[in-house]
């Protein structure tokens, strides 16, 4: 028998066992249904249990296991242990958090708390809009469990709900608060006599000093350009207002190619046409390019808060790290230098379907306590939503400037959420488009043109659920 | 022994296939289903829409792009890998000459065919993550090397004109040490005496691989490149690991898109399906073609 006979009579036999894998297929999305909702675990509403938790139901926990790491939640699992002693608590933890679940979701058997984050990520449009995701209303409106006489809505920073909140339902906890900006070692610019720029003009002629130091301006995440978006549409919302914003993540048509943005756009082009910009950065994935920062072969980076534990490994000692506000284009700018992006991260979600519901927002309430959210902060060395979390921690210098810029910035403070509404938008389509720009293979119309088009592609999807938000 | 042989291979033969049933011909058959609903991947509920799918994924000019580049790999990585493939297997165990007489492989034969297949060893994303690396535009080892003798230093997998060709080079250099070894391994069944009759004529080497060595060894270089257009359909690992599709979808291929709107930005899991099934059938017919335009009259040694 050669292999030709053995291939066809494979085939053959692949054939006959059709009918039999017949019966077998739709198994992926036939499981399931709505007839398990009466075997949740419900306990009696009181005052002391607001959310009415069953005090021995067992409580499911999934973390995504990246830079946080476990042990935080492990900390809280303890927390919520020593108010319900007979809970039976099952932690676990995965960088795989889509691919681990995807079925339990299907099944109809989710667990009763997930961190979904990571590069696995669950997708929010798809979950949203399968009403996979319980509402935490109740958790907003029950009493904090150690700040007496405020709700659990009351002890939280300004912004924190808004961003989890899908058509006015609050549906994801982010956890961590996070401020995105332009870092730069507060050693190397006292070293050389440099201060941080806080008009774009200024900041110019600084990119012109430090280049002419033997230092390259900038650098960036060539491999994850939108990193890059981040500067550039906080510079266009400060010069026309947070409206820029919300237009930006309500589709609006042109949004991309508003006045805002293009002065934007215009500015930061800048540094590409006079090459601030580190060589070879667009090669670079952003551990590579946050190394060569750390490194000192460039002077500025974009980043979020999570930079300074990110780098811990590389950083030098006495590098200092210190964010900073994007520049202000002029004395235009609707909103002052010092303000800043800030946003609720890392997000948690009950899933609508959990055996334990009330314990998984009970779970919420205990993270959301001054006690769990100061654990988390000096565990992890990072902020949490709940307001004054950080006092009496000792905070690392990189986020010690973080709330000091947090704290400057205030009310003026502003955030954009379309990456959450529409996670392809920003991780693929603006990705790309600030690839083109950054390297200087296109120009500023172009590059708005390119991120008008990805925007106006998922306003044309149907499939694609569609959010507003007012202000 | 007649009656002893069908309970033997019932045996044998009952519980791989059911394995195979259940764990590979059912999520085949389970993927034509789903492309034809528009399911969101994470609830029971899927809506049937017929072949709507299909009909999008007729017009996105992203998975055309990312076929665009499949075809491209599927055109070039066979060819390179076999043969590269075949030249360096031949001066491995016949390339020696040296006038004597006989037929050896060059000096450090068994050097060379353990370093070739040293890639083999790795797994695809460690080899990914390696030639990262060396593509490194600033401490990389390629573009050290090319600075060191005064040569301007590109970006590598920063520059969409080079990023699918960066990886494309890591493709064949990944897969020829194993085609090596199969190549190896056929010509060692080759008959010593045909190749010493050559060589009393006097055929030079290129004449010996053209005319004998290629001939003898057909029915494994059509194995090969069966095996090569598959991979070259797929790329996903390494594609996914050292470009992620980018820059600008450069470098995109089918397996990525279909990851991407699956796991990835999206959870459109009927229309990665469709993606799939597409796939499926592109994978197939590029085997059978295979063994067709590769049918020749098979040799038998006695």
């Amino acid at each position: 028998m050669n292999r030709r006979d053995i291939l066809r009579r494979t085939a053959a036999a692949g054939l006959l066992a059709t009918p039999a894998a017949g019966l077998l297929a739709g198994c992926a999305t036939g499981g399931g249904g709505d007839d398990d909702a009466g075997d949740t675990y419900k306990g009696t509403k009181s005052d002391q249990n607001p959310l009415g938790v069953k005090e021995d139901a067992p409580l499911e926990v999934v973390i995504f296991n990246g830079g946080f790491g476990e042990e935080y939640a492990k900390a809280h699992e303890a927390m919520y242990k020593e108010k319900y002693p007979k809970a039976e608590i099952k932690h676990s933890a995965t960088q795989e958090i889509n691919k681990t679940l995807q079925p339990r979701f299907v099944d109809g058997t989710p667990p009763d708390v997930v961190n979904n984050s990571g590069a696995g990520q669950i997708d929010f449009n798809g979950l949203v809009s399968q009403n996979a995701i319980a509402d935490l209303g109740d958790l907003l409106n029950a009493p904090s469990l150690d700040i007496p006489g405020k709700t659990v809505k009351d002890t939280l920073l300004p912004g924190a709900v808004e961003v989890g909140s899908y058509d006015g339902k609050f549906l994801v906890l982010n956890y961590t608060y996070t401020a995105y900006g332009i870092w730069h070692s507060t050693k190397l610019f006292a070293d050389r006599g440099w201060s941080y720029a806080k008009t774009w003009d200024e900041h110019i002629a600084l990119c012109k000093q430090i280049k002419a130091a033997g230092i390259a301006p900038w650098t960036y995440a060539g491999k994850h350009p939108r990193y890059m978006s981040w500067p550039l549409i906080a510079t266009a919302i400060k010069f026309g207002g947070p409206s820029v914003a919300t237009a930006i993540d309500n589709l609006e048509p042109n949004a991309w190619k508003s006045d805002a943005m293009k002065a934007a756009a215009d500015a930061w082009h800048q540094i590409v046409k006079d090459k601030y910009i580190l060589d070879g950065s667009p090669g670079l994935d952003h551990v590579q390019s946050q190394t060569a920062w750390c490194q000192g072969k460039a002077a500025f980076i974009s980043c979020g808060s999570w930079l300074e534990s990110e780098q811990k490994k590389v950083t030098p000692e006495g590098f200092n790290m210190t964010i900073q506000p994007t520049p202000s284009l002029g004395s235009g700018d609707k909103l002052p230098f010092e303000a800043i992006r800030g946003t609720a991260g890392e997000p948690f979600m009950v899933p609508a379907k959990a055996k334990n519901l009330a314990g998984g927002l009970e779970y919420f309430r205990v993270m959301l306590s001054k006690k769990g959210a100061q654990d988390f902060t000096r565990k992890v060395s990072s902020l949490t939503i709940v307001a004054g979390s950080t006092e009496g921690v000792d905070l690392p210098f990189g986020l010690a400037s973080v709330v000091k810029a947090l704290d400057a910035s205030g009310s003026n403070g502003f955030n954009w959420v379309y990456n959450n509404y529409y996670r392809k938008l920003e991780r693929e389509l603006v990705d790309a488009a600030c690839g083109e720009f950054f390297s200087g293979r296109i120009g500023p119309a172009e590059f708005l043109d390119q991120c008008q088009k990805g925007a106006d592609s998922i306003a044309q999807d149907s499939s694609i659920k569609k959010y507003k938000r007012t202000a | 022994m007649r009656h002893g042989k069908y309970p033997l291979i019932v045996t044998f033969l009952v519980p791989p296939v059911l394995l195979y049933v259940i764990f590979v011909v059912s999520p085949y058959l389970q993927a034509f289903q789903i492309s034809t609903t528009d399911w969101l991947g994470y609830s029971a509920e899927a809506d049937p829409v017929g072949l709507a799918n299909f009909e999008t994924l007729l017009h996105d000019g992203r998975v055309w792009n990312a076929l665009k580049n499949n075809a491209l790999l599927l055109a070039i990585v066979p060819v390179l890998t076999i043969g590269l493939g075949l030249f360096f297997a031949t001066m491995l165990s016949m390339g020696g000459r040296k006038g004597r007489a006989g037929v050896t492989g060059v000096r450090g034969t068994a050097v060379y065919r353990m370093v070739y297949f040293f890639p083999q060893v790795l797994s695809v994303v460690i080899i990914a993550l390696l030639w990262k690396e060396v593509y490194h535009p600033n401490s990389g080892l390629l573009n050290g090397a090319l600075r060191a003798v005064g040569l301007p230093a590109p970006t590598w997998l920063g520059d969409p004109r080079t990023a699918f060709w960066c990886v494309l080079a890591v493709m064949v250099w990944a897969n020829v040490g194993f085609y090596v070894v199969l190549f190896g391994a056929a010509m060692s069944a080759i008959p010593r005496d045909i190749y010493e009759a050559v060589l009393l004529d006097g055929a030079s080497r290129w004449t010996t691989l053209r005319r004998i060595t290629i001939p003898l060894l057909w029915d494994t270089v059509q194995v090969g490149w069966i095996y090569l257009a598959i991979a070259a359909l797929d790329g996903f690992i390494l594609i996914q690991q050292m470009t992620n599709g980018g820059p600008n979808f450069s470098s995109d291929v089918i397996g990525l898109r279909m990851y991407e709107t699956a796991f990835g930005s999206e959870s459109k899991f009927g229309y990665a399906s469709a993606i799939g099934v597409v796939l499926f059938f592109l994978t197939l017919s590029v085997a059978v073609l295979a063994l067709r335009a590769a049918r020749r009259d098979r040799i038998e040694y006695s």
